[in-house]
């Protein structure tokens, strides 16, 4: 696929990476940037030490991005399959976001669907895929999925991951980009589009789901995870989980990027994205099982389909030129 | 195209997709023909080691699954393949009690239908009395539904390995193959690491598994390569088996098992005229019973059914006056006692022995690892259960992967195996204790415990919603 960025080569036992960057990611300008959940915090001695320097100038060249976010990047890429360790309550929130993907809305559009792959035949983008825990079941569930992520630690620990299950190997594409840079080639590419534990962390969310948008099929849903933006989040989110309990890397959020459902919902709709679910996620500590409630004050997910004939895409595309 | 032919091949072989990538890059062709040839080492997503009835069980359930239509499933198997050319007139001396519930796994992949075009007996009531005394404890259906099963095993394989064959296209079986060894991914998830069992074969062959199923038994290879702590020892008994033919024609569909001070005797219906015999008893009696000529031998076993050498008089009348106290607080409804059988001959050549042991695993799964039946627990043969309890696992364990599979989760994660873990332990470590109970407080001629078991097992035959309990928790 000319698409593949990355091509595995095994020297021997030992496993090493060639990564081949098309001209393009370096050639456009980037309007938006999200950061994959929780990515990294500081311990800046743990940080990989074999990057290539192209790897450096890339990132380097990502004039957007905050350096000091930058600095706090670091590899706990190795930590994302660790069912027990800081991502533990990612592992276990595909309990809901699985069902609530598949079983919830998906299956709804597939006639005559199999069980043993329910979402066969489906395309489906992860935006932010981090290290691929969410991507790895959809596939599994027989869709082809591109799980996209700026950050390169990330989609190598996805891409390693992977490569040692031939079935998803062959379902699972990964790369290392922004989903601005892929709306191009990809316009009405998707049945579904999922941004799970992402839009909080993106700068710009309109711009962000007028993406979302151009890149669905007509009639594709739109899947995004989040956090709520109110006191008892900032209370629970940040000062609980971050700074007591250390459930979640300390640095993860920033409150203010935080965006309430009602938020959301307008800026969906507006964008032509008639929103069919907002439902309310509790995560329980102590169990380290997520529910759903009615109560969206913490974590909610909500699911909103393309409108067949609404605002057009040339629109869209001025809107965002507009904006720079 | 000869390199997508190559990739195709490199596909293939699985795991060794990049290795086989790097190679094809120095020399495309060299690197198809060493593919192509070499034995593939194929990614299962469940290998079940171990062929016997749960093993094969578990294979079946799994295959029959339309949530695992889409997914490779391997069952290794050390013996050959069984399956009963004709079925043979003579009946196996290895039979099984079968509860509803396992009926019921067997029928949800077609296996109960071969078992019922072959051979099976149904049995609707149940007998168990004690040797030391007059008391009795009779399970019996209101309705005219069956308590069990009792089927010869020979017979359940040869169901179960005409329905893995029916599903050859999702199972792979490979018979007189045994894993000899083991490599378990390491805890900490390793970035190069594969993350898969390894197993290497017998032949040198090696395959890796998402999930690894231990099927094999009460010495379970997969257990010990696991390092999973077993409590077990052994009882001083052994067990003598034998095919037995009645003196006259009866119905013939009660269980009858009589607890004697040296162990529990069951005699189980087969047909008419033929029972299966179940000897719990010393190893030295043991093994005086299989050696001694066929006359002694139905005389003994005549006995141990109807002598009351081992009644004494103090309990025989203290049981007497709970009999009565029961029949007069509760007039109706007190089971009558049914006499057993007599025997007048053994098949030839049908005594066997094997000794007799408990067994239980600490742990039943481990990540990419889960235990089943003899693997995780051994169980004294009195209450009929061994089978039953590894089919109970089969159904658990099918639950909660059917559901992880339909969420796209990786099979062997720990977050839907410690969901069955919990299931299966909260049932079966109740069984193996109530078991081991029974046979301890049985194992006694003393007479203050003869006296508590007796009036325990009267009061329990006299209350109903107890009994009903029992039943309901033995027929799962």
């Amino acid at each position: 696929s000319k698409h593949l960025i990355f091509s595995p080569i095994y020297l021997g036992n030992q496993l090493s990476w060639t990564l081949q960057i098309k001209p393009w990611v370096f050639s456009k300008y980037r309007i938006m940037w999200f950061r994959s959940y929780r990515m990294t915090f500081a311990c800046l001695n743990t940080m990989k030490s074999y990057r290539y320097p192209w790897t450096r100038l890339y990132s380097t060249s990502r004039t957007t991005v905050d350096s000091s976010e930058m600095k706090t990047f670091l590899a706990l890429a190795h930590k994302w399959w660790d069912e027990q360790g800081v991502y533990a309550p990612l592992h276990s929130m595909n309990d809901l976001r699985v069902p609530f993907i598949r079983r919830d809305n998906l299956l709804k559009t597939i006639a005559n669907h199999q069980p043993g792959k329910p979402l066969s035949g489906m395309k489906i983008l992860d935006v932010g895929c981090g290290g691929g825990l969410l991507t790895e079941p959809l596939g599994r569930l027989g869709a082809s999925v591109i799980g996209i992520d700026p950050v390169d630690e990330n989609i190598k620990t996805a891409q390693r991951h992977k490569s040692f299950d031939p079935v998803l190997d062959q379902r699972v594409e990964y790369r290392v980009c922004s989903l601005e840079e892929i709306v191009e080639e990809t316009a009405e590419t998707f049945d579904a589009v999922i941004a799970s534990e992402v839009v909080e962390h993106v700068i710009d969310l309109e711009t962000f789901i007028q993406c979302c948008y151009q890149v669905l099929k007509p009639g594709g849903s739109l899947f995004i995870t989040t956090i709520n933006k109110t006191q008892l989040s900032y209370a629970l989110g940040i000062v609980f989980s971050e700074q007591i309990a250390g459930i979640v890397p300390k640095g993860t959020h920033t409150w203010e990027k935080f965006v309430s459902p009602e938020k959301l919902e307008s800026i969906l709709e507006s964008n032509g994205l008639s929103v069919q679910t907002v439902a309310g996620m509790i995560y329980n500590p102590f169990s380290g099982c997520w529910h759903w409630s009615g109560n969206t004050s913490l974590n909610y997910a909500a699911h909103a389909v393309k409108q067949e004939h609404t605002v057009p895409a040339e629109l869209v595309l001025k809107g965002d030129t507009e904006e720079l | 195209r000869r390199e997508r032919v190559c990739t195709m091949a490199a596909l293939l072989a699985g795991s060794r997709v990049g290795a086989a990538r790097a190679a094809a890059r120095r020399g495309p062709l060299v690197s198809c023909r060493r593919w192509a040839g070499a034995p593939a080492d194929t990614v299962y997503d469940v290998v079940v080691s171990g062929g016997g009835l749960v093993g094969a069980a578990m294979a079946c359930a799994l295959g029959y699954d339309i949530h695992f239509h889409d997914k490779k499933i391997l069952l290794l198997e050390a013996g050959p393949k069984k399956v009963l050319e004709k079925l043979p007139e003579t009946y196996s001396n290895r039979v099984s009690s079968i509860s509803p519930g396992s009926a019921t796994l067997l029928s949800s992949f077609g296996a109960w239908d071969h078992i019922c075009n072959m051979r099976y007996r149904a049995f609707r009531r149940m007998q168990v009395w004690d040797a030391c005394s007059e008391a009795l404890i009779m399970f019996d259906k209101d309705n005219l539904d069956d308590m069990g099963y009792i089927v010869e095993n020979d017979v359940i394989m040869h169901a179960l390995t005409k329905q893995l064959e029916a599903v050859s296209d999702r199972v792979t079986v490979l018979y007189r193959s045994k894993a000899v060894g083991y490599t378990w991914p390491s805890p900490i998830s390793m970035a190069d690491s594969s993350p898969w069992v390894h197993i290497t074969l017998g032949d040198g062959s090696t395959l890796q598994t998402k999930l690894l199923i231990g099927a094999d038994g009460h010495n379970s290879g997969v257990r010990q390569a696991a390092g999973i702590q077993n409590v077990s020892w052994d009882y001083d008994q052994s067990a003598v088996v034998a095919t037995l033919h009645l003196s006259e024609v009866t119905e013939n569909n009660v269980a009858w098992q009589r607890f004697l001070p040296s162990g529990p005797i069951a005699l189980l219906p087969l047909s008419d005229t033929l029972s299966s015999l179940v000897w719990s008893t010393s190893h030295e009696h043991a093994a005086e019973l299989v050696s001694m000529d066929e006359e002694n031998f139905v005389d003994a076993i005549n006995s141990a059914f109807w002598s009351d050498a081992n009644h004494t008089d103090f309990v025989d009348s203290a049981s007497t006056m709970l009999h009565y106290a029961v029949a007069f607080l509760k007039p109706t409804k007190v089971s009558a006692r049914q006499l057993p059988p007599s025997v007048a001959k053994v098949d030839a050549k049908s005594r066997v022995l094997f000794p007799l042991g408990l067994g239980h695993a600490a742990e039943y799964v481990r990540p990419r690892l889960a235990l089943i039946g003899d693997a995780a627990h051994r169980v004294h043969p009195l209450a009929g259960q061994g089978v039953n309890m590894g089919f109970g696992d089969i159904s658990s364990l099918v639950h909660h992967l059917r559901t992880a599979a339909f969420d796209g989760k990786d099979l062997g994660s720990m977050s839907h195996l410690t969901g069955y873990e919990t299931d299966r332990q909260r049932h079966n470590t109740a069984l193996l204790a109530a078991t081991d109970l029974l046979k301890r407080l049985y194992s006694t001629s003393a007479t203050p415990l003869v006296l508590l078991r007796t009036w325990g097992l009267q009061a329990t035959n006299a209350v109903s919603p107890l009994k009903e309990q029992i039943m309901a928790f033995a027929s799962k």
